[in-house]
């Protein structure tokens, strides 16, 4: 498989804010890429950059081996799903889908046999007449896909393609999404703020903050192996504890010092990894760290019990989940030690605490390790 | 870029248009002979009668806003808020007057209550008086005209602010202990206060522009526009030049201070809300006086101009002493097709107010759309940076107050300011002789129609998502075929009722024409003032009615447009 897309340094500013700085990304032919981001982060822009409705700065993007920045958005030939679906109100269903169709050249007979096949494609056939404020949402959302697909475009486009739609819609259309796309094998950019959303459609998933890209990856490798603390604090649940570094090993291996607090006899000491080069290359002995925790990585131990690194604390909420019960406990002595060592969240089997016990909370051996990272580093 | 490139393209066209004319006008009231000189304002100054005019504008125009608002604001609570047998009937005769050009108001008014009209001659022959009981002339009668052809701002605009009332302000009023009255005052009234100050506002500038009632029934009562004209007509290039700038700054003055007043803006939205239940009046009686009342409302209103009609049925030197004409037959009409140069004025003012509406209509949409783009840009910059949303860019909002800007200024200052402009060949000045040549009036039309067209392309253009634009790029589809695709279908009924005020504004209109009309393109209005002149009523009656009807027909099909709206096709909006 060939990269069919080939984004270089691509950037953009508007007056002095710099809403994307030097994103380069390539999707292969057939992917699926999620671009993930919280608002503010880049990721329309990015969208907007690649249909043509906004000039880049600098930067290229290459479809197919050509250049297409300097295209205007109609001749571009990337289909696109809008927010709000965008679908021409004065227009019937047939209307929209044939929209795209009628400057290709097509003669009537093939406007209407590809409208009727991508129609049936997301499962409106019959629909051709209705009138798009008949159609219930998930509906539009279908006819949003349609049209944009029946130019047979090279590349398709989704911004926030379930956003609008009530959640007990959204999985099921979800699903009907992804296998629309599937099986016509076209290669998907899709800008979503929801992790759930981009860990179901994409192949792989790009992270987007300030404007820079933070880590591409599979689900898989953005949750266990993040690449900085924005990543590992963005992706999934988890716990934050400031401490020290203490000793480097082997393989990004280290061993961190909680900052403990001050009635503590002596401060608990974990084990943890260190993300690859360059964020990690700063952790020396005695750097301050910030060490972030899965949720599933921790257990709970009634209080006297020993075990090593424990921190004692008190189970401030319990919330029952079914296979796992989600805790919430508040460190003894936090507020003293400051910034963030107050709360910890620990998913354990439903027996392992009740509410308002006193507990220790302990690092499991076989959970994914805590991950380690330079404390200043709010990665730029 | 490109839409700034557009943007700035337009605001010069429009600058040139409807601002540079002021300016020139400016300009030529300040230069004398010898250089830069305030005599033509010292001369202003010292003339009590330019004083007395200037006085009377103001004065009428405030008793305007009174007695309109007296029978509007009544009227509209009466049809909003009581049920009885023909409310929604009558309710839509009552707002009739606004779909007639006001020179039709005018002569009909003359016919039913002028020296010789109806209402007179049946008092004379009922009660044997040798003279007309009165006659129609001065301040009074200049006051009855505008009474009935204004009450309709007070009307409409009172009518939906009460409908967007929430009716729980009211019951909590009631539920506090107030009774009816004090809730009418101390809750409904203020809170109608933005619908009020609207049909106020513009009550005043239409009494302070009017000019067919006061030409028509002033006599030596003389307001600011009848003024204007005479010194014009007179010769007096100067003191009409003055006269001008002085209406204007009054004009503005007026508008500011009433913006200031009422708090307002220019572009208040009409916000939806729920409308109260029309409450059935109790009493046999009340509902029997309150279907009375309106029917005979009603009645009155329509009399002027079915006087009209029954006046172009009277044959010429029929009507003489008697109370009511002896013979009525369509004796005028045949005259119409057995002499071809009677059409003359009819085709003149269709082709000219055509063409003015098109113009106008590409014009405003052109520059509605570049401000919009201009916004737009603007608001996703500042979106994007978090900032607030700001007023728009200087460019946008520069295009959007030149559309605007022939609404507040009188239509006679503008008939001055274009043949002061357009009377002298400069054309690195960007002025060239247009006065004289058939493409005056059109070009003026067209001045004066921008406001309309341009104002509900703005409103409709807030109504489309701009993410359909992108679509249809996104699909392919070039500038000229999403403009032709889906932006002008979705625009389409607000471009049509932004047409159709345009075009009747522009086919009855009187104020301009006077000024810079010539024999070939004299137009309906002007060939009913000249046959009143020659005393041919029946010519002059058979004008008001084609232009009533040419009007009517304008009206009716931006009607046809909004039913088509409501029944679903051409919903605007985002399809979410």
């Amino acid at each position: 498989m060939a990269a069919f897309l080939e984004i270089d340094r691509l950037s953009k500013r508007f007056g002095d804010l710099r809403v994307l700085d030097g994103v380069s990304l390539a999707v292969e032919e057939g992917e699926v890429l999620a671009l993930l981001g919280p608002s503010g982060s880049g990721k329309t822009t990015f969208l907007r950059l690649l249909a043509g409705f906004e000039t880049a700065d600098l930067g290229t993007i290459r479809a197919g081996g050509r250049a297409v920045e300097a295209l205007p958005p109609a001749r571009r030939g990337f289909g696109m799903v809008f927010q709000h679906y965008a679908l021409f109100p004065h227009l019937t269903v047939a209307g929209n889908a044939a929209f795209g169709l009628e400057t290709t050249g097509a003669s009537r007979e093939e406007i209407a046999e590809r409208v009727a096949e991508v129609l049936a494609l997301v499962d409106l056939a019959g629909f051709e007449g209705r009138r798009i404020e008949e159609l219930s949402g998930g509906q539009q959302q279908r006819v949003a896909l349609a049209r944009a697909l029946a130019p047979r475009p090279r590349l398709l486009l989704l911004d926030e393609p379930l956003s609008n739609l009530d959640p007990e819609l959204r999985e099921r259309t979800r699903r009907e999404l992804l296998e629309a796309i599937r099986r016509v094998g076209i290669t998907t950019v899709l800008v979503t703020h929801e992790q759930e959303e981009a860990f179901y459609l994409g192949d792989r998933v790009a992270i987007l903050w300030r404007g820079r890209l933070q880590q591409v990856g599979s689900p898989e490798a953005l949750y266990e192996r993040p690449a900085n603390r924005f990543v590992a604090g963005f992706i999934g649940r988890s716990s934050v504890l400031p401490g020290t570094v203490e000793a480097v090993g082997e393989g990004g291996r280290c061993r961190v010092r909680l900052a403990a607090p001050a009635a503590a006899r002596e401060a608990p000491v974990w084990e943890a990894l260190l993300p690859p080069e360059p964020e990690g290359a700063a952790a020396r002995p005695g750097a301050p760290v910030e060490l972030v925790v899965r949720p599933e990585s921790l257990r709970l131990l009634p209080r006297g019990e020993a075990a090593a690194g424990a921190l004692p604390g008190r189970v401030a909420v319990r919330r029952y989940g079914g296979p796992l019960t989600y805790y919430r406990v508040v460190l003894d002595g936090g507020a003293e030690a400051g910034e963030g060592v107050r709360v910890i969240v620990v998913l354990a089997p439903a027996g392992a605490a009740a509410g308002g016990e006193a507990v220790l909370v302990a690092p499991r051996a076989d959970g994914p390790p805590p991950r380690a990272f330079p404390a200043a580093g709010e990665a730029r | 870029m490109r839409v700034l490139l557009a943007g700035a393209a337009l605001a010069a066209v429009l600058a040139w248009l409807v601002g540079y004319p002021l300016l020139v006008t400016l300009l030529e009231a300040l230069r004398g002979p010898a250089g830069w000189t305030l005599e033509g304002f010292r001369a202003f100054a010292e003339r009590p009668d330019e004083w007395l005019a200037l006085w009377r504008s103001v004065w009428i125009s405030v008793a305007s806003v009174l007695l309109s608002a007296a029978v509007g604001v009544p009227l509209a609570f009466l049809f909003e808020r009581a049920e009885f047998p023909g409310r929604r009937v009558l309710g839509a005769l009552v707002a009739l007057p606004v779909a007639l050009p006001p020179l039709v108001g005018v002569i009909a008014f003359l016919f039913l209550y002028g020296e010789s009209g109806f209402v007179p001659r049946a008092i004379q022959a009922v009660t044997g008086l040798d003279d007309p009981p009165w006659r129609l002339v001065g301040a009074w009668a200049i006051l009855l005209v505008h009474t009935y052809s204004m009450y309709v701002y007070f009307y409409l605009f009172t009518r939906a602010g009460l409908a967007r009332l929430d009716p729980a302000h009211a019951e909590a009023a009631a539920s506090l202990g107030a009774g009816r009255l004090r809730t009418l005052l101390r809750v409904t009234l203020p809170m109608l206060r933005p619908a009020l100050a609207g049909a106020a506002m513009l009550t005043f500038m239409t009494s302070l522009a009017s000019f067919s009632a006061p030409y028509i029934f002033g006599g030596s009562f003389r307001v600011m526009t009848t003024q204007i004209t005479a010194s014009k007509l007179n010769g007096e290039d100067l003191a009409a030049q003055v006269e001008t700038v002085t209406l204007a700054l009054v004009a503005l003055a007026g508008l500011w201070l009433l913006t200031r007043m009422g708090g307002l803006s220019f572009r208040s939205g009409a916000v939806r809300g729920v409308a109260p239940a029309r409450r059935r009046i109790a009493s046999a009686g009340g509902r029997a006086a309150a279907a009375a009342g309106g029917w005979a409302f009603a009645v009155l209103l329509l009399l002027p101009h079915l006087t009209l009609v029954l006046i172009s049925l009277v044959p010429p030197g029929t009507w003489t002493a008697q109370a009511v004409p002896p013979v009525l037959d369509l004796s005028n009409y045949r005259a119409f097709l057995d002499h071809p140069e009677r059409l003359r004025p009819v085709v003149n003012s269709l082709w000219m107010a055509g063409a003015a509406t098109f113009a106008a209509l590409a014009l405003g949409l052109g520059a509605a759309r570049a401000a919009a783009g201009l916004k737009r840009r603007a608001a996703a910059r500042s979106a994007t940076r978090g900032g607030p949303a700001g007023r728009g860019p200087l460019l946008g909002r520069a295009l959007e107050g030149l559309l605007a800007l022939p609404w507040a200024i009188p239509g006679t200052v503008f008939a001055i300011a274009l043949a002061t402009t357009f009377s002298v060949a400069a054309p690195w000045a960007g002025r060239l002789v247009l006065v004289g040549t058939p493409w005056i009036l059109p070009l003026a039309y067209l001045v004066r129609s921008l406001p309309l067209t341009g104002r509900s392309a703005i409103a409709g253009l807030a109504q489309v998502d701009p993410a359909l634009e992108e679509a249809a790029a996104s699909l392919g589809a070039g500038r000229w075929r999403t403009l032709r695709r889906v932006v002008l279908p979705l625009l389409r009924p607000a471009l049509a009722a932004g047409a159709s005020l345009a075009f009747i504004t522009a086919v009855g209109d009187f104020v301009v024409s006077i000024v810079l009309y010539t024999l070939d393109t004299r137009p309906i209005s002007i060939e009913i003032l000249s046959s009143l002149r020659v005393q041919d009523l029946g010519a002059a009656a058979v004008y008001g009615v084609l232009l009533a009807v040419a009007s009517g027909a304008a009206f009716l099909l931006w009607g046809e447009e909004r039913r088509e709206r409501r029944s679903g096709a051409g919903a605007g909006g985002a399809g979410a």
